[in-house]
């Protein structure tokens, strides 16, 4: 059981590349903390440095209050698994979870039982003897995980764990996944570049892009409270609109021809911002007001039990979630009001942050 | 079956049975002179006998000659598996600035180490260095000449291995040299055993190197001994030498069935999992 703190983590690759950029990380004991963000952000960087794979520049990682920035891959007591599962192909799956034992020379009989026990857990019995080849994804996966537990880490690294899965599997992975890390109670970080897995995975998320942390928090506050602009976009089945416009007197905030109610609080009427609002919190409504956005439906998509709708209008591209039953088409006008409780407001230059005078969402907003 | 395609493919056949039949029949001879009384330089049906092979097995030159023969294959084998996988390995895993150029000049050059355009430079070094009359100088010449190839073809087994699985025994604390014998070993050896028994044969039918770096006819090796063989008169010996070639070519048939068999031979990376 460990703590992971990374302190002024920088990575620089040969050629210039700074891959991570003074990054400052921590992560509980028993946590399962999710890296976020686009291919490119430098989330398996971090990883890869907590494993020991990359040595970082500059900076320290400290696992359980040991310093291990300069130890080799195998002396942080951490165990990896990769987005390929890594399995090796010549050995059986016992071999393969057995191996973590045979490296730190554990008696032949006595790994193998403590192979079978573990693979046992985790429903390989039947599999054993089998080649990784001859197993389907979910099960490579399990093989991995129990390979994983097998040398009893203090931190588990998960790369990807769930892309390599279809997508019925990956549900079924994400919430077996869940349950095994909350059983263990074993620090465990992951990359991912899934929102969704993230969210339904994570105790904490850290969203990141660029080399750059862009916010820590719950799956909650990353979701109901996006700190920028960026985040804000990031996550969300369906990205957050952002609408440029002006505050105005009367708590709102001017946006094409709408004047939307908004958490406004201290900011000075006729400040530019960037309104933000999730299509799920937009609701259709018959008649224009001063505070429905107006638009003509240009692209309709079906999720399902819900519709997307894409609006075009004084406001610009506006994207609205609403039940299925209705009836939309493109071309029709739309009407929908946002729920004011729900609605961001953000920084229109710089790192797009959001302003903090802002209320918690959820709570009493002064705007509705 | 419309009558154009019978035609067609009758044809086909003949001229399989031809090719089939011009690289056949030196075979043939291989399999019928060594037991006839009196062979010939033409396959013909044997007078049965086992008198050819018993003479052979009285010339002492000729059994000393095949125990050469496995010595150098042998020795060159161990050298150029061992030292084309530690090759091919790192040149696959380090980055070395212009590794492929390296790779195809070493390649090109691998063919005129071993051919005759070197022939005199090899010899005068082979004597500065005073392995003129030893075998390790001949397994020495021959690794060298066989080195780039073996690494060329290997280099490409050592790619096809994903580097996940490296990085994973590493940080389960496995070794370098853990990982090369537990994972990259077992995972190439389709292509070492393609390597080894490549090499063996090589070394098996070389003449060149041999015949010019060996003096003492007790060191020679097979296929420099049988150009000895020759009758008082100054005739080939014929029932010695198709005795002798049956005799000199099963062990490397045997080897070759006995390894495709095992391992199965791939000239291309690739894991299959």
């Amino acid at each position: 059981m460990a703590a992971i703190a990374l302190t002024g983590l920088t990575k620089d690759y040969p050629g210039g590349v700074r891959a991570l950029d003074g990054l400052e990380l921590d992560v509980a004991d028993g946590e399962f903390f999710a890296l976020l963000g686009p291919s490119g952000c430098g989330k398996t960087t971090i990883l890869r440095t907590i494993a020991g794979l990359e040595e970082a520049t500059a900076g320290t990682v400290v696992i359980g209050g040991d310093d291990v920035t300069r130890l080799p891959p195998g002396r942080r007591d951490v165990a990896m698994v990769f987005q390929d599962y890594a399995l090796f192909p010549h050995m059986t799956v016992t071999d393969n979870v057995a191996y973590p034992l045979r490296i730190r020379k554990v008696p032949t009989a006595e790994r193998r039982g403590r192979a079978a026990e573990t693979a046992g857990q985790l429903g390989l019995t039947k599999q054993l003897d089998r080649r990784p080849g001859q197993l389907s994804g979910g099960q490579q996966q399990r093989v991995a995980l129990a390979r994983a537990m097998a040398c009893h880490p203090r931190v588990f690294l998960f790369d990807e764990p769930l892309s390599n899965l279809d997508a019925r599997m990956r549900l079924e992975a994400r919430t077996f996944l869940k349950r095994l890390q909350r059983e263990l109670a074993v620090t465990t970080v992951f990359v991912t570049h899934d929102q969704a897995e993230a969210l339904a995975l994570a105790d904490r998320i850290a969203v990141l892009s660029d080399g750059r942390v862009r916010q820590v928090g719950t799956p909650t506050e990353v979701f109901r409270r996006p700190a920028n602009t960026f985040v804000a976009s990031f996550i969300g089945s369906t990205p957050m609109n952002l609408l440029p416009g002006t505050v105005t007197a009367g708590a709102r905030v001017l946006v094409g021809d709408a004047a939307l109610p908004a958490p406004v609080g201290e900011i000075a009427p006729g400040t530019p911002v960037v309104y933000g609002i999730r299509p799920e919190y937009l609701r259709l409504t018959p008649t224009a007001g001063e505070d429905t956005v107006t638009g003509e439906i240009t692209v309709v998509e079906n999720l399902g039990s819900t519709q997307l709708l894409t609006l075009e209008g004084p406001a610009g591209t506006v994207q609205v979630v609403v039940p299925e039953d209705s009836e939309a088409a493109p071309g029709a006008p739309l009407h929908v009001v946002p729920r004011a409780d729900r609605a961001l407001l953000y920084r229109p230059d710089g790192d797009g942050e959001l302003l903090t005078n802002c209320p918690t969402p959820g709570g009493a907003a002064p705007g509705a | 079956m419309s009558p154009r395609e019978l035609l067609g493919r009758v044809g086909r056949y003949t001229l399989l049975s031809l090719v089939l039949a011009f690289f056949a029949l030196p075979l043939l001879w291989l399999a019928t002179a060594p037991f006839d009384r009196t062979p010939e330089i033409a396959a013909s049906w044997p007078e049965f006998t086992l008198d050819n092979v018993r003479e052979l097995l009285d010339n002492e030159n000729a059994l000393r000659s095949l125990r050469n023969s496995v010595l150098l294959a042998g020795g060159t084998c161990a050298l150029v598996v061992t030292l084309s996988a530690l090759a091919a390995y790192a040149l696959s895993r380090v980055r070395l600035p212009g590794r492929d150029g390296l790779l195809y000049a070493l390649l090109l050059l691998s063919s005129i180490v071993t051919g005759t355009a070197a022939m005199v430079p090899l010899f005068n070094l082979a004597y500065e260095l005073d392995l003129i009359d030893s075998r390790l100088g001949v397994i020495l010449v021959l690794t060298g000449g066989l080195l780039p190839s073996a690494i060329f073809i290997l280099k490409d087994f050592t790619d096809a291995t994903p580097v996940s699985y490296e990085e994973s025994a590493r940080v389960f604390g496995a070794s370098p040299l853990q990982i090369v014998r537990h994972l990259v070993v077992p995972l190439i050896r389709p292509g070492l055993a393609t390597i080894g028994v490549w090499s063996v044969a090589q070394v098996w039918g070389n003449f060149l190197i041999p015949f010019l770096l060996l003096r003492s006819p007790e060191k020679s090796p097979a296929a420099v001994v049988m150009y000895t063989f020759y009758t008082e008169g100054g005739q080939p010996d014929l029932a010695l030498i198709s005795t002798f070639s049956l005799l000199y070519s099963l062990p490397v048939v045997l080897m070759f069935l006995f390894v495709s068999s095992r391992y199965g031979f791939r000239f291309h990376g690739g894991i299959k999992r």
